[in-house]
């Protein structure tokens, strides 16, 4: 498989100013996302974890370009994101549109009240004028279908929808245009236990069925572990480890995702939990500690973890940590 | 001995739409020490139990039949005079979204000691010395000067923590966590279901934690009383409720994902109803795999099928003991 998206040193400092209405001076920067790097190949789940204030929504936005990055590299199928969608033409950026979409986390706010789900969903090919007008009724059909809806709800609107149906909506609205790439982001938080398991299914069964490649964002452990091939580990704007599913919570190395994953209940009386406790909470990406990011935090730290930033290595096929200290995890 | 029992307790809200039956007929009872865990999704009833343990049921909402009972006494009978002294002294609840449930004009110090000056009538001095003790109980850190802070100066996690040292202190016998860490991250979630499992062990308090995470309820407590659509579908010992579940507490299992292992989620079919218009018979049928026609006639009663557990089916016995 070759790698659909490549992310290089991708940089994005949200300015803090001061107060003031005139002359506001940018005092300091939040280092929302520090220097990441990763590739996700076609046809692969990828599931970013972390905890709130980690960076991964802001992550998951800077490859849409719905936040302009600091600096940086996107790569989509070898097309600079960043370019195309900063300053190309206005088919350029369709184009790439086209092929890259995003599912949001709240779908109470992202459908417009005032649509009827046909025109939400057809709203894709008013845009994007892939499909003659003719093909539209039989095309969102077959959308509402695919995603678990019958033909008559579209003609509701989306205040007549609970909130699982709603995310079905948001999924068929994504697939009208044909995407080769999804970023989905907490897709299933606001909603119900029983009603996650069947948005999350229906991820699921996208990437088997039409080899949809997606980057799953979430703060649920449990949720990535089922949906994805590859994991990534963000903590404080950076990525501090990375590995296929199975290798990450089987046997994972860092000891941010050690107590992370430690720290999930797991609904079965008969297994013990065994919580490796972190003291304190994520500090400010303002003034982000100095060496190792968690260092405060770590049971290990050690002055060489306060003094110098630990890089990613490989320490198994395809598993990368950083941390000075990862071959006594191993 | 039962510290609380709550019997054939019927909370409605009256609103234009039409009456919603919140909670419809609930009865089960959280012996003194004991930690009982609520589960349910949204809309089950868990939520307006508590509320109307406390009298405090929002309005267009009303307490519309049954029994509350108190170390025996009918809360529903008490004055408005006494519900005072009985929230926080007798019954507390932490709220889920600690952000909100913290006044942002006031000090911690002021608006904590005030509980302490209405129900005991000291100086504030001495109030204010109640409170940074209280505050060390749940290792707040800095408490001398933390009193001095406002709200927003402290993290989602601090201020649960702040949340839980108020609701203690006035030594309640029962305390509520309504989903207390639903808001906050895995890391902290397990701070603070630590501290709640130090608290409880130290004083004996009794606890009901209110939640919809099998998770955290298979990892704190004893007994569970299972929700859906305003009834109760059962009540069981932990062990009892994962070995021979209600079917409904069975799919809700099944739905979730496990970080201990990789399945197909078995998802549960449709959406919870809607309570003005609540479907007859066993509430759960419309979604249920084994509903046979007795389900969609006849609500099936909360039934003792041994050892203290309760089960509201028509089915379980042949499903689980083979008839």
């Amino acid at each position: 498989m070759s790698s659909l998206l490549e992310v290089k040193n991708l940089v994005k400092y949200f300015p803090v100013h001061s107060r003031g209405i005139l002359r506001k001076k940018v005092v300091a920067h939040v280092h929302a996302v520090d220097h990441i790097n990763f590739t996700i190949k076609e046809g692969e789940t990828v599931g970013l974890v972390g905890e709130s204030g980690c960076g991964k929504t802001t992550t998951g936005k800077l490859i849409l370009y719905l936040e302009k990055p600091t600096s940086g590299e996107i790569l989509f199928e070898n097309n600079d994101v960043i370019h195309t969608l900063g300053s190309g033409s206005k088919e350029e950026q369709l184009k790439l549109r086209r092929s890259m979409q995003m599912i949001f986390q709240n779908p109470y706010a992202s459908l417009d009240p005032r649509m009827t789900v046909f025109d939400i969903i057809s709203e894709a090919f008013k845009i994007h004028r892939h499909l003659p007008k003719s093909e539209w009724t039989e095309r969102v059909y077959k959308l509402l279908r695919l995603v678990g809806l019958e033909e008559y709800h579209a003609e509701r609107y989306p205040h007549e929808f609970s909130g699982g149906q709603r995310q079905r909506i948001c999924v068929a609205r994504v697939l009208a245009v044909e995407p080769q790439f999804v970023i989905a982001d907490e897709p299933v938080s606001s909603l119900d236990v029983s009603i996650r398991a069947q948005i999350l299914n229906l991820l699921i069964d996208l990437q088997k069925e039409t080899g949809l490649t997606q980057l799953y964002i979430s703060h649920d452990l449990s949720s990535v572990r089922q949906i994805s091939q590859n994991v990534l580990v963000m903590y404080l704007g950076e990525i501090v480890e990375s590995a296929p599913t199975e290798e990450l919570f089987d046997h994972s190395v860092h000891p941010y995702t050690r107590a992370l994953i430690s720290a999930v209940p797991i609904p079965d009386p008969k297994r013990k939990m065994d919580i490796i406790l972190l003291p304190g909470e994520v500090p400010s990406a303002i003034n982000p500690p100095s060496g190792c990011r968690f260092h405060p935090r770590c049971q290990y730290a050690t002055p060489k973890c306060t003094a110098e930033k630990p890089v990613l290595d490989e320490v198994h096929a395809d598993h990368f940590v950083a941390c000075h200290y990862s071959s006594h995890f191993l | 001995m039962d510290l609380l029992k709550i019997e054939n307790l019927k909370t409605y809200f009256f609103t234009e739409a039409g009456v919603v039956k919140a909670v419809d007929d609930v009865s089960f009872s959280v012996k003194a020490g004991a930690t009982l865990g609520l589960v349910g999704e949204s809309g089950s009833g868990k939520s307006v139990t508590t509320q109307s343990v406390l009298r405090i049921v929002p309005r267009p909402g009303k307490i519309v039949g049954g029994q509350i009972l108190f170390e025996g006494e009918d809360v529903l009978l008490k004055t408005e005079k006494e519900m005072k002294t009985f929230r926080g002294r007798n019954v507390s609840l932490i709220f889920q979204d600690p952000t909100t449930s913290l006044n942002p004009l006031f000090t911690i110090g002021d608006q904590l000691a005030d509980i302490v000056i209405e129900h005991n009538d000291v100086k504030k001095s001495e109030a204010l010395e109640h409170v940074i003790t209280t505050l060390r109980r749940v290792h707040l850190p800095d408490q001398e000067e933390a009193v001095y802070n406002y709200p927003h100066q402290f993290s989602g996690g601090m201020k649960q923590r702040i949340c839980i040292a108020r609701a203690l202190l006035l030594n309640p016998q029962l305390l509520f966590a309504d989903e207390p860490t639903s808001n906050l991250d895995v890391t902290i979630q397990a701070q603070i279901i630590t501290l709640l499992k130090e608290l409880q062990e130290e004083i004996g308090m009794t606890l009901v934690m209110i939640t919809h995470d099998m998770g955290v309820v298979a990892d704190m407590c004893k007994w569970v009383v299972v929700f859906y659509a305003g009834n109760i579908m059962e009540i069981g010992s932990i062990d009892q409720i994962f070995e021979d579940p209600h079917p409904y507490t069975e799919a809700l299992l099944k739905a979730v994902p496990r970080l201990d292992q990789t399945r197909r989620l078995v998802s549960i079919p449709g959406t919870i109803p809607n309570l003005i218009d609540i479907p007859s018979g066993c509430r759960f049928h419309p979604r249920c795999q084994y509903t046979i026609d007795a389900c969609k006639n006849i609500r099936p009663p909360v039934e003792d099928v041994g050892d203290g557990h309760f089960v509201s089916c028509h089915r379980w016995r042949e499903l689980h003991k083979g008839g």
